[in-house]
């Protein structure tokens, strides 16, 4: 074997640099340096996430109480002894839940035009799907401006101009949960329709023949086989979704965050609390840093425990859908 | 599964009408909005005084003078919370809208500090000193007395109301220099000067540790003041302004014009120190 | 039903499934609807740009006017005589204003105008009309300077809206963020889609993603509060909060983007390639770096460009990180201003359908082009390396 290996090894030109270069021995020093210098810049980003985690676990866990987590901020919102995040919670979840019944549906009816119906090489799905990715890059605060320019000056005046054209005080055209959901909804559009989509294209080609085989039309076979099917997808998809739209602070900014407020927002045109605003009103607007610190880490750690349980329940879901999709296939 | 979740869908959204009918008809009695600065003290206010009348209902929401200004132009709200005075142009607004001057209240003092490291050496400066400081003309501590180190300016948000008090009563108008820092709140400021000892900054009242308030002198020859409570309510502190409720002279009668007499009585100043400002001195009171 | 194995056969694939049958006029009608409702991804980036640009319309074509010059005072005594048209621009009132106001009330607006114009600077820059073109991209003299500057004061008496020092600064923090985050993202995508043994990837993927599931203001906190004092004792002599700062935490934000997208591109490369060299004797390394990166490269130069993308429109971080301080200097230890953060910090107090509002309308128009050019080079990198990956394996 290896006399007849060497008689038949290849002898390269020796002009060629690049082939040479080929032929050095695997464990050369260079190989063994390289991969160690990337493997060092993979762990060096873990310990990134790693310290960024463990500092706001460390600092914030002991600001961590049931009090905390379930009273508002009635007295004052920088009193590290009565303030708690309760409002917030809520105004959070409120915006995100309103979000997912807007973007849900058009995600993934946009995933099924994209999957099941459109040609991938014709134009129009070409350029839904740079609308798509585009959509997925505009930056948070262009949302912002979008949701205050379009939402509540041009759909919430006009819709104060035709249903209250006597009363001076407008309705629908400020700031409200309704506009930061509908500004968030855009913004995570791309989210749902990516997961969406990626589920739809696991379902193997022969369920959709075996329905239609039975007699199915098309559009029974994607209600009654598909969906079901995708339904883990959609899922992730919804989820990922509001853990982005979670922790966004930049859209909300002028369409629906209130600095403060008493009371929850028990209306769709109320404003709200919002975590990753208090955050950022914690971190620069405290009369004194050292002080409510505790409050601030607190408040972190509760926003980061949000998005991260809705992160890892998604990974969770996606790593199973794929591993059945393994098996099918 | 999907009955439930249906059925789930339209109780939420039924539960969603419901309340969007019930919350357009709900309101405080008494409806303050406007400057940060002021919101917590309003908080305050509105906490103890529903305490004593709990008929009244008050709702107090922030968002910044300006914004106060804009929600008594359009009557979206009773009073409008002000760290400022109103603008001519915002008067003129009002004016179109209900046909009368608004009128000014002066609710509380909030005093200016001027906050440097605890380890530098200058314990006062003069105002103008400041308007050199802030505009850029004067760039090392040790013009000033202190140690040669350049000064690194910290500054506020252009948006907030304490920006625009120091540009107008310590600058004179003139330009903050351009490589000040801008922050977000006080706390910033403080914290970033805390850290930083060739720092100086302004804002609120502030007792944190690693910093030190100036004292201010109004010129060369006057003595330098401290920013206590003491100095501030008497006016000898040179760098302090007036807190603003502005109320639609139509709608100041009953309830409003009780809930403004309070604010401004004895009582309603005991609350203002708690929050960090100081109370009017006595004879501003009702 | 049976009709419609007919169709079936037209086409081998389920996509031409429903075409074409008259015969369910319902199928027919979702389908339309279904298509219709998928445009709505292209309506949205349509819309946005249409009403993020229509509110700096009048900037964009030079039609507003920011000048603050006095004007002749109608002092209130005199109001009887002044012709009623006069009065009217006077005080800036539309013609149904001026028929519903009484003589009190238009005696009470021309007593505050002549307070405003009182209180209207002097200033020999008081007839600038400084959201012209000119004063947004170009140095001017203004008054208390002692030589023609780049500055951004919108707040002030003379609104000085020179856009150069936030371009300036979004780029400075971006590069620091590029520099950080590309050599270290590229190092770990090929460490994990060709170095690392399979288990070790499946763990590792997932939790490099996990960074991007932190919110922004978490990082710009993160920032704010932890980083800026570990670095500072670093540069004594600089500002505490600076590009570095703001451009490194902008990097753990982009981290994740252009790791994803670099692996992607990494193990979207047949198998082949690297088995081949692999068979030549290199080691995985020199598969890696000469046979496997050089084919997926373009798939690198979009990772870039996102990151890039994703880094100058990112806005909590520098709002919170870089110190806001809109200064023309090319120091990565000073301060910066963000166009991002200038937006988001400025935008709640401005009036509506003023020069200032209109002006941070302007800047979020600029930055939505940036990205969006931006992302269709990406698209079209990465589309033209899939065909290209495709067609050879």
């Amino acid at each position: 074997m290896d006399t007849q290996s060497s008689q038949l090894q290849f002898r390269p030109p020796p002009e060629d640099p690049d082939f040479r270069d080929l032929r050095v021995r695997s464990r050369d020093a260079v190989s063994f340096l390289f991969t160690g210098l990337t493997g060092l810049a993979t762990w060096a980003i873990i310990a990134i996430l790693g310290v960024i985690l463990a500092n706001i676990l460390l600092n914030g866990w002991s600001g961590l109480s049931w009090r905390f987590i379930t009273s508002g901020s009635d007295q004052d919102m920088f009193d590290v002894n009565t303030a708690g995040v309760l409002p917030m919670i809520i105004g959070t979840s409120a915006r995100v839940i309103l979000m997912t019944i807007f973007v849900i549906p058009i995600g993934v009816i946009t995933a099924i035009y994209l999957t099941e119906y459109a040609r991938g090489t014709s134009l129009l799905t070409r350029i839904i799907r740079g609308a798509v990715n585009n959509l997925a890059g505009v930056p948070s605060i262009v949302f912002g401006l979008f949701g205050l320019g379009f939402f509540i000056s041009f759909v919430g005046g006009s819709m104060d101009a035709l249903f209250r054209p006597n009363n001076p005080e407008p309705l629908w055209g400020k700031p409200a949960i309704l506009w930061a959901s509908l500004t968030l909804a855009v913004m995570t559009l791309p989210v749902v329709i990516v997961a969406t989509e990626e589920s739809l294209k696991a379902i193997p080609l022969g369920l959709r023949e075996a329905s239609l085989a039975l007699g199915a039309t098309k559009l029974q076979t994607i209600w009654k086989i598909v969906l079901p099917q995708a339904l883990p997808g959609i899922l992730t998809g919804g989820i990922l979704s509001i853990s982005r739209a979670a922790g966004e602070v930049a859209p909300i900014l002028f369409t629906g965050a209130a600095y403060y407020m008493a009371g929850y927002p028990a209306a769709l045109t109320d404003q709200f609390m919002d975590l990753g605003y208090h955050v950022y009103i914690l971190s620069t607007q405290s009369p004194n840093i050292e002080l409510t610190r505790p409050l601030l880490y607190a408040t972190v750690l509760v926003l980061l425990m949000l998005t991260f349980a809705l992160n890892i329940v998604a990974i969770l879901i996606r790593g199973r859908m794929r591993r059945q999709m393994r098996a099918l296939q | 599964m999907k009955t439930s979740s249906k059925t789930w869908l339209t109780a939420l959204m039924a539960a969603a009408a419901l309340q969007f009918q019930t919350g357009a008809l709900q309101a405080g009695n008494i409806t303050a909005k406007g400057s940060d600065t002021l919101v917590t003290l309003a908080q305050k206010w509105a906490e103890v005084y529903m305490k004593k009348n709990p008929d009244t209902k008050i709702q107090v929401t922030g968002g910044g003078s300006g914004t106060g200004f804009a929600a008594l132009q359009n009557q979206t709200t009773d009073l409008a919370n002000a760290s400022r005075p109103i603008k001519p142009k915002e008067v003129a607004e009002c004016i179109k809208a209900f046909k009368k001057r608004p009128t000014e209240y002066k609710v509380a003092l909030d005093g200016l500090s001027v906050y440097v490291h605890e380890s530098n050496p200058v314990q006062e400066l003069t105002i103008e000193q400041l308007d050199l400081i802030f505009t850029g003309k004067v760039t090392n501590w040790k013009e000033l007395g202190g140690s040669d180190a350049s000064i690194t300016v910290y500054s506020r948000e252009n948006s907030s109301g304490t920006y625009e008090f120091f540009k107008e009563h310590v600058l004179g108008g003139k330009d903050f220099v351009s490589s000040a820092q801008t922050l977000q709140g006080t706390a910033q400021v403080v914290q970033a000067v805390a850290k930083e000892p060739k720092g100086i900054g302004y804002g609120g009242a502030a007792y944190a540790e690693g910093i030190r308030q100036l004292k201010i002198k109004k010129d060369a020859a006057s003595p330098g003041i401290a920013p206590t409570e003491e100095n501030i309510v008497n006016q000898t502190y040179p760098i302090w302004r007036y807190l603003y409720i502005y109320v639609n002279p139509n709608l100041d009668k009953g309830e409003i014009n009780a809930y403004l007499k309070w604010i401004r009585s004895d009582e309603g100043q005991s609350v203002v120190k708690d929050i960090g400002y100081f109370p009017l001195p006595k004879n501003w009171r009702s | 039903m049976a009709q419609s194995s007919g169709n079936e056969n037209s086409g081998p694939s389920w996509l031409g499934t429903a075409r074409g049958h008259r015969a369910r006029p319902f199928e027919w009608l979702v389908e339309k609807l279904i298509m219709l409702v998928s445009l709505s991804a292209i309506l949205m980036v349509f819309l946005i740009f249409l009403f993020v640009a229509r509110e700096s319309l009048p900037i964009l074509f030079g039609q507003m006017d920011s000048s603050v010059a006095a004007e002749p005072v109608i002092s209130p005594e005199e109001i009887d005589q002044v012709p009623p048209e006069r009065l009217r621009t006077y005080l800036g009132l539309s013609a149904s204003e001026m028929k519903e106001f009484d003589q009190e009330t238009l005696r009470l607006l021309v007593e505050v105008k002549a307070e405003e114009i009182a209180n209207a600077p002097t200033d020999k820059d008081a007839g600038v009309n400084t959201v012209s073109w000119r004063y947004l991209l170009l140095p001017h003299q203004w008054t208390g300077y002692d030589q023609p500057e780049y500055i951004w004061q919108p707040v002030s008496q003379i609104h000085k809206y020179n856009i150069i020092p936030l371009f300036l600064g979004s780029l400075k923090a971006t590069l620091v963020a590029l520099l950080f985050a590309v050599p270290i993202s590229l190092a770990a995508a090929i460490y994990v889609s060709q170095l690392a043994a399979p288990r070790t990837k499946e763990i590792l993927k997932p939790i490099i993603e996990m960074l991007a599931g932190i919110p922004s203001v978490v990082l710009g906190f993160f920032a704010l509060i932890v980083m800026a004092s570990v670095l500072y004792p670093l540069y004594p002599e600089a500002s505490r909060l600076n590009a570095i700062v703001a451009g490194l935490a902008l990097g753990f934000a982009i981290i994740p983007v252009v790791f994803s997208i670099a692996e992607d591109a990494l193990t979207s490369v047949p198998r082949s390639y690297t088995q081949a060299a692999l068979a030549l004797g290199s080691s995985k390394w020199q598969a890696a770096w000469k046979v496997v990166l050089p084919a997926a490269i373009p798939g690198v130069f979009a990772a870039v460009v996102l990151g890039f993308g994703r880094a100058i429109g990112e806005t909590m971080i520098v709002l919170m990180a870089s110190g806001n301080a809109s200064i023309m200097s090319l120091s990565l230890f000073d301060s910066v201003r963000t166009i991002t953060a200038t937006i988001a910090a400025e935008l709640a107090e401005t009036v509506f359908g003023g020069h200032h509002y209109r002006m941070l309308f302007l800047l979020g128009t600029l930055l939505f082009a940036v990205t969006f050019i931006s992302n269709l080079i990406a698209d079209q990198v990465i589309h033209r390396l899939k065909a290209r990956l495709e067609g050879k394996g």
